[in-house]
Formats: structure tokens, C-alpha cells, sequence
């Protein structure tokens, strides 16, 4: 008898299988874990943006109930530094400025929020009670809080082994070539702009439990991570020198990450080196306000961009200089956000000859910078979208046009790009058609009209962009800086009875993996998803990973299940042979079952794995027992989704509120294997690029203090300050990786504050304005429109 | 959050007691500002008085000519309350504008006025309407109560126990919310009836306040129009990275003409 099962393969929309757990409140995070005996650790932060700690006083804390113990970094002093991921090289060749990034501040602090000291205590509130009463003396200094600042004749450093406060002065692309094709450029277009810095804002603030087992001399750390074997490394080789077989890491379930949790933080080496000191657990869990201080922030640029454009509009050649403001120390990834996920996404999706990038990345007294939702490619993307509205408007050509004359055409694929990238696959036209068509922009001016005789300024704004993904081929990454690699792991085990367990080194932090990936078994070994269970985020089950982050999963670490299953079923065919006594080069496999080909002679999965874990009749000399493999995938390039983005916006010129009212997204992210979920990650991302585009602003004031260190100040996105944003993808196939996919996760934030901001715009486009910063607030559009009438 | 005693009186007296007993202790209703506080430690009381448990504070009523909405009445109950809507349908409006679900359903009108928060919506409409203060001791005009940020003619063992709203001939209001927090960025609550023309300015400025020009043109003109045109001083007036003084300024003739336009 046939049993029709619904279909569960790749391109259907099954609904989340994790959902029943999050949604009924079964979730495991890391603060719902308790350990027996467990304490709370508090960290004192300091209140200044640049200090010298002129001492540290614990007596009386010492003596408040329920104090276990105080540590600084007197305490500390056999623990290393946080070590960066990725290392820059300057324009001459030099390593970059890689100042030291003490666990606790050493005789100076350098931010808001830099830890200070730590109280453990048997509560949370004694924790807390005692952190209150440590006195530490400083003497305030004057900060650079801001990139201006930090690179003013005099300016403090904030390290004193770098004066300059330059990070790095890095360069990518031909100068020469640049120069000459400005020369004799018929236009020549300037564009400025600051990216403004972010704050994630994961919906779990982050959390990490320590303890410490004496009897094996084993250390567990429990924490919000995105990556849990890079953490096991980082910590454990470079911080508190402990072998990889003594360190578990596990990172849980995990409430939203967006970059912020991929690096390894100063708290999670403080609660694993104080268990161990303490022979007890100690937990430690940041409050929304810490997390403000103290999870790396986004983005955070200063730009100057110049367009060179002949009579027709043809792109000639682009030089662009950046600003990256790094904070006051370097967070894991932070050196290669603005450089090698930034500028060499400056093409776009132009076929612009010439490009000459130089970046300067600048401390300062504020918290680290590091990757956010897109790193570097949404300031890539906001950056040409901008600039090529700029030069339409300026040259007087229509800003549809333009695009499309400058296009990478559709048959240019492998297209070599002047900044290193080589992108396999893509199809801009299609997407900028279906984009147009589908937010009706050939009927806007009618609904400008419309507005207007409503008194509201209706825009619409555009944007072709282009992003790199699938992070990332080792060599390459190795070549370019990055201390680790960047492949993936994938285990299939096949257990006697046909169920499957996978085990993936990616980790899912809201993206659907237990779901996604179950389908990629599903559509190739034919078993139903309720069948399969994705393992994942615990060092001591997984073989080496290296996480999720830069929209990887599917592509690399779903390429790497796909490649264990391919292990699988050419075991499973010899097995098939050997049972149904034929050659192995005439058996088939297709979902499931395993065939001789031309015959109705057959075996079920389930059959072959019974027959690997019971071996009675089996290739025995030949062939191990068990079906179980595992496959390694290093990626060949990155993958290149890109597409077209159309925001429709009124602003009420009155209060100068800007109101979305309509969003287009047409996404080419390689193969969909679950619309339902691609369309989430996608309207996940354009509410983060909104909320970019017009919300949110993280604004330290000239002191280095945090001015928006809360919800109160700090603008989420809210559902009134969206629009309804219809999604729909065109696929072209990544050419590289076996399952053709490209990435979903970052696409929106990347492709949609351009968008937004070009409609801002429009919007305004009788008023003669150029150009709006984001966020576009009310205040700051009242402002201009103020002015301008004034 | 600081540890502290917890009382919950069952009468006014007994609470009024509790609080003069106790300079130190403070009288809690919703808790949506006080609570908030005690969490980040901002705040340390010795004791909370739970004003929840007294009955004499509850309830929406007619008496005469005027609406008495009791101290302890939630945001969601004003908002719900058909005997307010048929009486001042511009306060149904404000009520079902504060903060969110979550906050109409805990936080009070009493604890409203009481905190006279500069960025809280409902000291507009006490103003606006020119109503007065119950109290456990005596009745306040509203032009008497608001005496600054955060200060008002409540004494400290003082309880706000009613406020009692002429009702109008007209009234409406209109605000500005700081996209961040959604508090009142700048808002507008116009009336006109027995108390005269009344126009009252909150979020603007540090404490609600009568803009007296806009009251003068709207008792020569009661037209939207009327007010437009109408300049505020960006002086004295709040200003934080969502709204200098002279945007808060300039909102608050907006507020006003928008105001004016509900009320109808």
C-alpha cells in the first residue's frame, strides 16, 4: 500500500517545527538553566566614556551578605586578552593597530560599560547589592567619542600604544585606473554620508553559565552564542588556556542574534574562570540596559564617495573613502567588517570598471563595533543606492534607467569584479522588472497627486542591490586576514530503523534550521520530517563548526549535510547490492528507496540501515558496519543574492512624520527550500532596515556618554512604523554549491534602507532636497523642510 | 530593585495613616512609573502603600453637571466607559491613546495625574477641562495643582483620591508622540464650555501649562484656524535628541489646530 505523504521537500512551505516549542514557552535558553549550587556573578562597568582608575575599594563590598568573591584584573592577571579574529593589513604592507583587550579594564577604562570588577554572590540582588558598594576612584578624562573626535589634532587616545587612534589604513582596487577614468569623465558626482550606528537588540539579552566539574577537570560554559566551537577556541586558547577536551561549550536555544552574538565576550571567560575558582556554577545574565553598553554595536561609517559617469551615463569609475569607527577595542570580526565585507561589495550590481576604496578604521571611547545584520554590505549597499539616485538627479537621468544601463548583463556570468569578488550568477533585469511591476511604479504619480491632495508628500525610492554571502571559501578568507576557517560540518546519522539525526555545526538562533535542514533530508532520503531531529549548538555533540552568521547556513552548512548524504546513499547502494545481489552500478536511489535499475526489485532505506547496525548479511570484509557519515564543506566562493527593493513612503509635512506605506521586495536568493521561511527572514530583515532607515540612531553625546542607552530613547521598529511588504523571489541557482542556494538571512537588511531613504527623498523632491541622513526622524525632517521654507 | 515593606490599607484612612507614619514610604497604584524606577534602582523606598484594595477610590460617575472618575480607574476603563464617552468623548480618545495594552491595563488615572509626569497625557485633560482635584483631605482646581516636573500641590501623606470633570461643550485633543518611548512629544487638549476656553500644552514644556493666546483667539474664534496661525515660544521648553524646543514649539501649534479640529 502507497501512504501519500504531503510534500516535505525542498520548495515546500512546512510550517516551523521548533515553533510548538518557542510558542508554548518550552524554549530552553540559557537563563532557564539553573545548576545545582549555582551563584550570580554582576559586573561593575564603568560609568565613564575615559578614565584612570585610580583605585578599587571591595572592603565593605566584600562584607555584604551572600558575597562569594570580588575580582578586577589584579585577580585576573594569568588571563589573556580577547582575542580579534581577523587582522587587517595597512596601505605599506604593516599589521594592523591590535591593542590589548583586557577581560576586566587594567588601569584605565575605555567606554561606557567596560567591565570593572565582578561580584559573585549567592543572588542575583546580593550580586548586585555589592557591586553598589565597591568604590573605585577614577580620574575622568577627556573621550573621543566619535569618529570626528578620536582623529582631531590632540585627540586623546584611547590606547596609549596608539596614539594616532588608526586602527588601520587599508585600500583595495586600482588608484590609477580610478584617477585616469575621472580625467575624462563628462560627470563626476559627490556623495557624503554617515551609516549611523546600531544597536542589535536581540530579544534574549545575552547570558553564560560557567561551571566546573573537579573530578574530571571538564569546564562547561553555557552561553547565547551563535557559535559555539569558535567560542570554545577563542576562550580556550587564547583567554584561559584550556584544551578543547576540558571545555564544552553549548549554546541552547538562542532568542535572536543578529550578529551580536557571534563574538566572544569578556563575561563568558569570567564565569568559566570563576567556576573553576569557585568550584561552583556561576551565572551571569545581562539586564537590557547592560546590553546596551555592552553588546557590540553596527555599522557607524563616514563616507565620501565620488561617481564618474560619461555623457550616456555609463559608469566609469568610483572612489570612495571611509570612516569605520571600531570603538574602543576590537571585537572579533570588527577589522573585516568595513573592508572586505564592505568594499568589495562596491560594485553592486554595476559593471563599473574602475573602483578605488580606502578605508580608516578609528577608536574611540564608545563600545565595539562589529558585524550587524548584513556587516558592511548594508553600508555597501546604502552607499551606491544613494549615490546612483544622486547622480540620476544630478545628470538628469531617470534613476530606473540608469541602473539598468549599467547593469551586469545577464550573460556576463562569471563576472570579475574590480574589487575581488567574483560573482557566479545573477539576474538583475528580472528582478527589477518583477519589482517594478509589482509595486505598481509606472501608476505613482497618480498616488503622488493623490497625497497631495490629502497635503502628504508621497515618494517612492528604489534600490538594485547586491550582497555576498555563503561566508566563506578558507583560503581565501585566510588570504585576506581571518584567523579561522570558514567551512562547514554536517553528520547524517541513519539509525537502524530508518529515523535520521543530523548534527550541524550551523546554529540556529531563529532561522529555522531544525526545519529547513529536515527538509534537505526529506527531499534526498525520502523521511519524513518528524523523523529527523537537527542537533546542534553543544561542542561535545557536534564535530567542529563554525556557526551561523553572513546568511551561511543553508550554503555552506547545509551543502555539507547534503554531501554527507551523498556518503549515505553510495554506502547504502553497496549494501543494496550486496542484498539484492546485484552491482553496485546498477543500483538507484531516489527518495528513500534503493533500486536495481530496469527491475521492480527494491529495498526501503530503513531495510539498508537495519541491515548496517544488524550486519548478519553483510559485505563485512569490504564494508564497515553503521550508517553514519560526515562531510566537511568548504565553500568554492561566496554566494551573491541580490535583487530589487521599492519602498513607498508619505510624510506629513506638518509634523514631519514618515509613514511607510508600501513595501516591494523581489529577492534572487538561489533555491527557496522553504518560501514560508524565506519570506519571514526577508520581512525580518526589511523591519531591521527600516528601523535603520528611519528609527533607530545610537547617539553617545560628546562626552562618550550613551544618550540612548534604553528603549526610552533608542526607536525599535514598531508594527505601525511598517508597511505591508509583499515578497517574492526569482531564482537564479548559485553555480558552486550542490544545493544551488544563496542566502535569505540578511538580504532585507541590506537591500531596504536605500530604498527607503530614496523614497524619503522623492518625497521631498519639490523642496530641493538632496539628500536625508538616517534615521529620517520627524525632527530631522520637520528641520529640513523648516529651513527650506525659511 | 531595593528591598522594601508592603502594605496593602483597605481604607483611605488606614493608607493615609501608613503614609504619614513613614516620610520615606511612597503610595503606589498602576506602578507603571514607580515600578520602572524601583528596577533600576533609582528609587528606594522604605515601604509600598498598595492603593489598590480601596474601595472608595474606585468608579466612573455622573454627579450633576460633572464626570467623577475615580483615582484607581485603569486607562483601559476610561477608554471602555460608555457614561464617559457619552459625557466627554475627547477623553474616551486620550485614554485609548496612552502607552500601550499592557499599560492601559495597569496603569491608573490617578497615578497619572498624581506624577504629573511632564510627557503624560491625562494632566492635559484635567487642565484642559479645568477640573478639580479630589484629595483625602481637601478638592484642588487643576490651575492650583500642577506646580512643576514631577511636582504637584499634593502634600506627602496626601492621597489624590478623584478627579471631577466639568463636562463641555467641546473638547478635544491631539499629541505628538517621541517615536522611542511614545510618551507626549508635544500634545494639545482644547475645551470650551462653563470653565470658559481652556487650552492646555503638554509634553512641551517641563510641566502641562495654559497657552493663554490660543485660549484668547479660540474664545474670539472657535475655529481650528484660530490657533494655527498661533506662535509658541520655544523658551523653557523641553528639548532631547527626538525634539528641540523650537520643533516641541512648533508642534504645539499643529497640536493645537488638530485639536481643535476633533473637538469639532
Amino acid at each position: 500500500m502507497n501512504v501519500v505523504q504531503p510534500f516535505e521537500g525542498i520548495g515546500a512551505s512546512v510550517r516551523r517545527k521548533e515553533d510548538r516549542r518557542f510558542l508554548s514557552g518550552r524554549g530552553q535558553y540559557t537563563d532557564d538553566i539553573n545548576r545545582p549550587g549555582q551563584l550570580y556573578a554582576h559586573i561593575l562597568r564603568s560609568p565613564h566614556a575615559h578614565a584612570r582608575i585610580t583605585g578599587i575599594d571591595t572592603a565593605a563590598a566584600r562584607a555584604m551578605p551572600g558575597v562569594e568573591a570580588i575580582y578586577t584584573s589584579a585577580d585576573m592577571a594569568s588571563v589573556g586578552g580577547i582575542p580579534c579574529g581577523w587582522q587587517i593589513h595597512n596601505k605599506d604592507g604593516t599589521p594592523m593597530a591590535e591593542p590589548k583587550h583586557p577581560v576586566l579594564a587594567e588601569g584605565k577604562v575605555r567606554h561606557v560599560g567596560d567591565p570593572v570588577a565582578v561580584v559573585v554572590a549567592t543572588t542575583r540582588q546580593q550580586a548586585r547589592d555589592a557591586a553598589e558598594a565597591i568604590e573605585v576612584g577614577y580620574d575622568v578624562l577627556t573621550a573621543a567619542a566619535n569618529l570626528a573626535q578620536a582623529q582631531a589634532l590632540g585627540a586623546p587616545a584611547v590606547h596609549d600604544d596608539v596614539p594616532s587612534n588608526l586602527c588601520y589604513d587599508w585600500h583595495i582596487g586600482e588608484k590609477a585606473a580610478v584617477d585616469a577614468a575621472f580625467a575624462q569623465a563628462a560627470h563626476r558626482v559627490v556623495f557624503e554620508t554617515t551609516n549611523n550606528r546600531l544597536v542589535p537588540n536581540a530579544m534574549e539579552p545575552r547570558s553564560a553559565i560557567g561551571d566546573f566539574d573537579a573530578t574530571t577537570g571538564e569546564h562547561t560554559l553555557w552561553t547565547t552564542s551563535q557559535n559555539p566551537h569558535v567560542i570554545r577556541l577563542l576562550m580556550g586558547a587564547f583567554v584561559l588556556n584550556l584544551p578543547e577536551s576540558k571545555l564544552r561549550v553549548v549554546a541552547p536555544d538562542v532568542g535572536g542574534g543578529f550578529g551580536s552574538k557571534i563574538y566572544h565576550y569578556a563575561e563568558e571567560a569570567i564565569v568559566t574562570w570563576a567556576a573553576h575558582k569557585l568550584a561552583r556554577p556561576v551565572k551571569w545574565t545581562s539586564d537590557r540596559t547592560e546590553a546596551f553598553m555592552s553588546d557590540a554595536h553596527g555599522r557607524d561609517h563616514v563616507t565620501r564617495a565620488e561617481l564618474a559617469l560619461d555623457k550616456d551615463g555609463k559608469f566609469l569609475a568610483l572612489h570612495v573613502q571611509t570612516q569605520a569607527n571600531m570603538g574602543a577595542y576590537l571585537s572579533t570580526f570588527a577589522p573585516c567588517v568595513p573592508t572586505y565585507l564592505y568594499a568589495t561589495l562596491l560594485a553592486g550590481v554595476y559593471a563599473t570598471p574602475a573602483i578605488y576604496a580606502e578605508v580608516k578604521a578609528v577608536f574611540t571611547h564608545t563600545v565595539p563595533v562589529d558585524a550587524y545584520r548584513g556587516a558592511g554590505r548594508p553600508e555597501a549597499s546604502y552607499l551606491l543606492e544613494r549615490l546612483v539616485d544622486v547622480a540620476a538627479k544630478q545628470c538628469g537621468f531617470d534613476k530606473v534607467e540608469l541602473r539598468r544601463k549599467n547593469f551586469i548583463s545577464t550573460d556576463a556570468f562569471p563576472y570579475q569584479t574590480p574589487v575581488a569578488l567574483q560573482y557566479d550568477s545573477g539576474d538583475y533585469f528580472s528582478t527589477l522588472d518583477q519589482a517594478l511591476e509589482t509595486s505598481g511604479w509606472a501608476g505613482f504619480e497618480a498616488r503622488r497627486a493623490e497625497a497631495k491632495a490629502r497635503g502628504r508628500l508621497r515618494g517612492i525610492g528604489i534600490s538594485t542591490y547586491l550582497e555576498a554571502c555563503g561566508i566563506a571559501p578558507s583560503a581565501v578568507v585566510g588570504s585576506l586576514g581571518a584567523r579561522a576557517g570558514l567551512y562547514e560540518v554536517g553528520t547524517i546519522r541513519v539509525h537502524p530503523t530508518g529515523s535520521v539525526t543530523v548534527l550541524t555545526g550551523a546554529h540556529s538562533h531563529g532561522q529555522g534550521h531544525e526545519t529547513t535542514f529536515a527538509q534537505l533530508v526529506a527531499d534526498k532520503l525520502g523521511v519524513p520530517i518528524a523523523q529527523v531531529e537537527i542537533v546542534h549548538g553543544d561542542t561535545a555533540k557536534v564535530p567542529f563548526g563554525m556557526g551561523t552568521y553572513g546568511s551561511r547556513s543553508l550554503a555552506v552548512g547545509g551543502s555539507a549535510m547534503d554531501k554527507a548524504m551523498d556518503k549515505i546513499i553510495a554506502k547504502g547502494k553497496r549494501i543494496a547490492a550486496h542484498l539484492m545481489e546485484a552491482s553496485v552500478e546498477d543500483v538507484e536511489f531516489e527518495r528513500g528507496t534503493f533500486r536495481v535499475a530496469g527491475t521492480d526489485k527494491t529495498k526501503a532505506l530503513a531495510e539498508i540501515s537495519l541491515a548496517a547496525y544488524v550486519p548478519h548479511n553483510y559485505p563485512i570484509e569490504e564494508l564497515e558496519p553503521g550508517l553514519e557519515e560526515t562531510a566537511f564543506y568548504d565553500p568554492k566562493n561566496f554566494t551573491y543574492p541580490g535583487g530589487c527593493h521599492i519602498a513607498e513612503v508619505e510624510i506629513e509635512p506638518e509634523t514631519g512624520r514618515v509613514q511607510m506605506v508600501n513595501f516591494t521586495a523581489v529577492d534572487d536568493v538561489g533555491r527557496v527550500i522553504n518560501p514560508m521561511i524565506v519570506e519571514g527572514q526577508v520581512q525580518g530583515g526589511v523591519a531591521q532596515g527600516i528601523g535603520q532607515a528611519l528609527l533607530e540612531a545610537c547617539v553617545y553625546d560628546e562626552a562618550g556618554q550613551l544618550v540612548s542607552a534604553s528603549m526610552m530613547d533608542y526607536c525599535l521598529p514598531r508594527a505601525e512604523d511598517l508597511a505591508p511588504v509583499s515578497v517574492a523571489t526569482h531564482t537564479t541557482l548559485c553555480t558552486h554549491n550542490p544545493l544551488g542556494v544563496k542566502g535569505c538571512g540578511e538580504v532585507g537588511a541590506i537591500g531596504s534602507p536605500p530604498a527607503v531613504i530614496n523614497a524619503v527623498v522623492d518625497a521631498l523632491r519639490d523642496y530641493g532636497v538632496e539628500h536625508v541622513e538616517m534615521p529620517a526622524t520627524p525632527q530631522k525632517i520637520w528641520s529640513i523642510l523648516h529651513r527650506q521654507q525659511s | 530593585m531595593y528591598d522594601f515593606a508592603y502594605h496593602k490599607p483597605s481604607s483611605l484612612a488606614e493608607a493615609t495613616r501608613l503614609l504619614a507614619a513613614d516620610p520615606d514610604a511612597k503610595a503606589i497604584s498602576g506602578g507603571h512609573t514607580l515600578l520602572p524606577a524601583l528596577k533600576h534602582r533609582l528609587n528606594r523606598p522604605t515601604a509600598l502603600v498598595d492603593l489598590s484594595g480601596i474601595s472608595e477610590m474606585q468608579g466612573i460617575r455622573r454627579e450633576g453637571d460633572a464626570l467623577v472618575i475615580g483615582a484607581l480607574t485603569k486607562h483601559e476603563a476610561v477608554a471602555r466607559s460608555s457614561e464617559v464617552k457619552s459625557a466627554i468623548p475627547a477623553l474616551v480618545f486620550l485614554a485609548q491613546h496612552i502607552g500601550d495594552t499592557q499599560v492601559r491595563n495597569r496603569g491608573t488615572i490617578g497615578g497619572s495625574v498624581a506624577n504629573n509626569d511632564p510627557a503624560a497625557d491625562y494632566p492635559a485633560a484635567v487642565l484642559g477641562l479645568g477640573a478639580t482635584v479630589r484629595t483625602s483631605r481637601r478638592e484642588i482646581p487643576a490651575d492650583e495643582f500642577f506646580l512643576g516636573m514631577f511636582t504637584t500641590a499634593l502634600e506627602p501623606d496626601e492621597i489624590l483620591t478623584a478627579i471631577s470633570f466639568p463636562i463641555p461643550e467641546k473638547a478635544g485633543y491631539a499629541k505628538m508622540r517621541n517615536p522611542a518611548s511614545r510618551y507626549v512629544m508635544a500634545g494639545a487638549f482644547v475645551s470650551k464650555g462653563k470653565m470658559g476656553v481652556r487650552v492646555a500644552i503638554n509634553g512641551a514644556g517641563p510641566c502641562v501649562f495654559r497657552q493663554t493666546e490660543m485660549e484668547a483667539a479660540l474664545a474670539a474664534n472657535w475655529s481650528p484656524e484660530a490657533v494655527a496661525g498661533i506662535k509658541q515660544s520655544a523658551s523653557g521648553l523641553n528639548s532631547d535628541i527626538h525634539g528641540s524646543a523650537e520643533y516641541r514649539a512648533h508642534l504645539v501649534s499643529v497640536m493645537a489646530k488638530r485639536a481643535v479640529q476633533s473637538a469639532g
